[in-house]
């Protein structure tokens, strides 16, 4: 844990899961302020669970999460929707809706019976739209994009909704590996600009790279969390995936990256 | 495969009011603008029409107050209330099922199909022929608590932590076929005289409605539609799939829970004054959303293309003299082939 004061969200002792199947139990998590947060671990060590208690999409069972020094189910729905924005895994585009139409939606918590649409929520879906490069598919017919154009655009619908914290539950899963690295960086930049950032991602070496603050997960309980750098060990990586591996510094960066051993062959004749 | 087609953007018509800026399609707006004209020439026709032809000028001058005392009681006394029925009964059948298709997320989620409307036939027959009583009062209670309780019904079966809408529509085709024995088991248990009753109900009709019938109706209807139109912004989130929506800020249940209610109560209203017609909630969503072609269904086009389709089909059965009730079954029927031999297509 680290011990910043209070940090916008965390979760103190929380027991988390779905109709009495428990995930984690007693889990103690804290996202720092300004940081580009990534949880890593197995299938089903309960990430996106995690994501999703944090975000008020489930209820603990025990324990509490905290949004701004207040327990975030007593805030009502709309107003955690202004401070805590999520990508969840699994969205639907209307039939037949337009870029700009998905874009808008995020504006929903901005808005009330008295102020339906104004100019503040065209400049935010205006600047959601550049900020992830689809300012020209704004007409278009979201079904119709590809893969990695779709999930800009519900990047930038969850962009539009303006919070300062941004969850993202595997965000890259299903883009091929350059609309992957394209995203990261995306989410770099808005990291840059101040957000604080919290994904679940697949890619051991992508979270590496980008995270500046890492959280291991395993059987629903942290094992390890940090700054990459520090963390990142091939006795960690064996631990938390069983996933015997050695770690070198990335060509690149010189941030950790893991390469899996497997079973070694010898390289083949060329 | 990625076609090389560039969208034209959607004509919006937007609407500044202080700092607030009103957006509506331009398709969706003239959709609207001809069903309403659709609506007026289909009206004042079937104000025309009947045993006793009037032209069009005497319907106006009737309406307008002036013409002849004959003929403006015929206009006004005998056949506006059955046209303003037909029209606003439309309207509230087919916001309804554009309300639980989109609640469901299929095109068959409609009130008749998932068994309000056996639900108000079994609530109307017990009054009839267990109550023994012919009051209209009675038998419209009778019917709205029969919707009521079928819906209740529907949604506490098909309850498991939320609603889903698969569920639903299967857990009330379950009840809807479960109700209809119990209907027919009503109705064989009893005289003839009163069955046969009973069973002229079951097909809806509004030949014997006048004006008193129309008023408390209408009263109800023009309460309950502002309501729909209140919630519906957060409602249609729902069309985003349940996590992006409750991360949006809506609360999911409440927001279910609520048009549930207002679904029930505009087929219940109907269904109480007129006895069930089906088919009308399940087309109208669907062919108003072929028109507007927006994502989504659009509340107000599903209600006018209902009100079309109601009026159309109590003038067929007027000419054919048999109720509006059956003439919606027959159409839907048709419909129903339709989708069938469509889908098959796709296959």
């Amino acid at each position: 844990m680290t011990d910043t004061p209070s940090p916008r969200l965390h979760a103190e002792g929380v027991t988390i899961g779905y109709d009495r199947r428990t995930i984690s139990t007693d889990l103690t998590v804290a996202i720092p302020d300004r940081s580009f947060t990534v949880i890593v671990g197995p299938n089903a060590c309960g990430k996106s669970t995690l994501l999703r208690a944090l975000s008020r999409l489930i209820r603990p069972e025990k324990g509490v999460v905290v949004l701004d020094g207040k327990e975030i189910h007593s805030y009502r729905a709309k107003e955690v929707a202004r401070r805590v924005g999520l990508l969840p895994q699994s969205s639907l585009a209307p039939d037949g809706i337009r870029v700009s139409d998905l874009v808008a939606r995020g504006r929903y918590p901005h808005q009330s019976l008295t102020r339906p649409w104004t100019g503040d929520d065209q400049t935010a879906v205006d600047e959601a739209m550049a900020a992830t490069g689809i300012t020209e598919l704004s007409a278009r017919i979201v079904d119709e994009l590809s893969g990695g154009q779709r999930q800009r655009v519900w990047v930038a619908m969850v962009l539009a909704q303006q919070t300062p914290l941004l969850l993202l539950d595997e965000p890259t899963t299903f883009l091929d590996i350059a609309h992957q690295i394209e995203l990261l960086e995306l989410l770099t930049d808005l990291h840059e600009r101040g957000s604080t950032l919290v994904a679940v991602l697949h890619d051991l070496n992508h979270a590496a790279r980008y995270a500046t603050h890492l959280i291991a997960m395993k059987d629903g309980e942290v094992v390890a969390e940090g700054r990459p750098s520090d963390i990142v060990t091939a006795e960690l990586v064996e631990e938390v995936f069983g996933l015997p591996c050695v770690v070198v510094p990335d060509p690149i960066t010189g941030k950790p990256s893991v390469v899996p051993i497997g079973r070694v062959r010898s390289v083949g004749s060329r | 495969m990625n076609a090389l087609t560039v969208d034209a953007p959607p004509r919006v018509l937007s609407v500044r009011m202080g700092g607030a800026i009103w957006r509506v399609e331009m398709r969706t707006l003239v959709v609207r603008i001809v069903l309403v004209l659709v609506l007026v020439v289909l009206g004042m026709g079937a104000l025309a029409v009947g045993t006793f032809q009037l032209d069009l000028a005497q319907v106006f001058s009737a309406l307008t107050g002036s013409g002849e005392g004959n003929v403006r009681k015929l206009v006004l006394e005998w056949r506006l209330p059955r046209v303003l029925f037909a029209m606003l009964g439309g309207i509230a059948l087919g916001v309804s099922g554009a309300i639980f298709q989109s609640l469901t997320r299929n095109p068959l989620g409609s009130p008749d199909v998932i068994g309000f409307d056996a639900g108000s036939y079994t609530g109307a027959l017990v009054v009839m022929l267990v109550l023994g009583s012919v009051s209209y009062t009675l038998i419209a209670t009778g019917a709205v608590l029969g919707g009521v309780a079928a819906a209740l019904l529907v949604y506490v079966l098909a309850y498991r932590g939320g609603i889903q809408g698969f569920r639903f529509i299967i857990v009330g085709i379950g009840l809807s076929a479960f109700l209809v024995g119990i209907n027919s088991y009503l109705l064989i248990s009893t005289g003839t005289q009163e069955a046969r009753a009973a069973i002229a109900w079951g097909f809806g009709s509004f030949s014997a409605l006048g004006s008193e019938q129309l008023l408390p109706f209408a009263l109800v209807l023009v309460a309950i539609l502002p309501l729909v139109a209140l919630v519906r912004r957060g409602f249609a989130q729902l069309e985003l799939g349940d996590d992006a929506a409750r991360a949006l800020g809506v609360d999911l249940e409440r927001s279910r829970l609520i048009m549930t209610v207002l679904g029930v109560s505009l087929t219940a209203i109907v269904t109480a004054a007129a006895g069930p017609i089906s088919f009308v909630a399940l087309v109208a969503p669907q062919v108003a959303r072929r028109l507007v072609r927006s994502p989504g269904l659009d509340m107000a086009s599903a209600g006018l293309t209902g009100a079309v389709l109601l009026l159309v089909a109590d003038f067929i059965g007027q000419r054919f003299e048999i109720t509006v009730g059956l003439v919606t079954v027959v159409l839907g029927g048709g419909y129903f082939a339709w989708l069938l031999i469509k889908e098959g297509i796709r296959r």
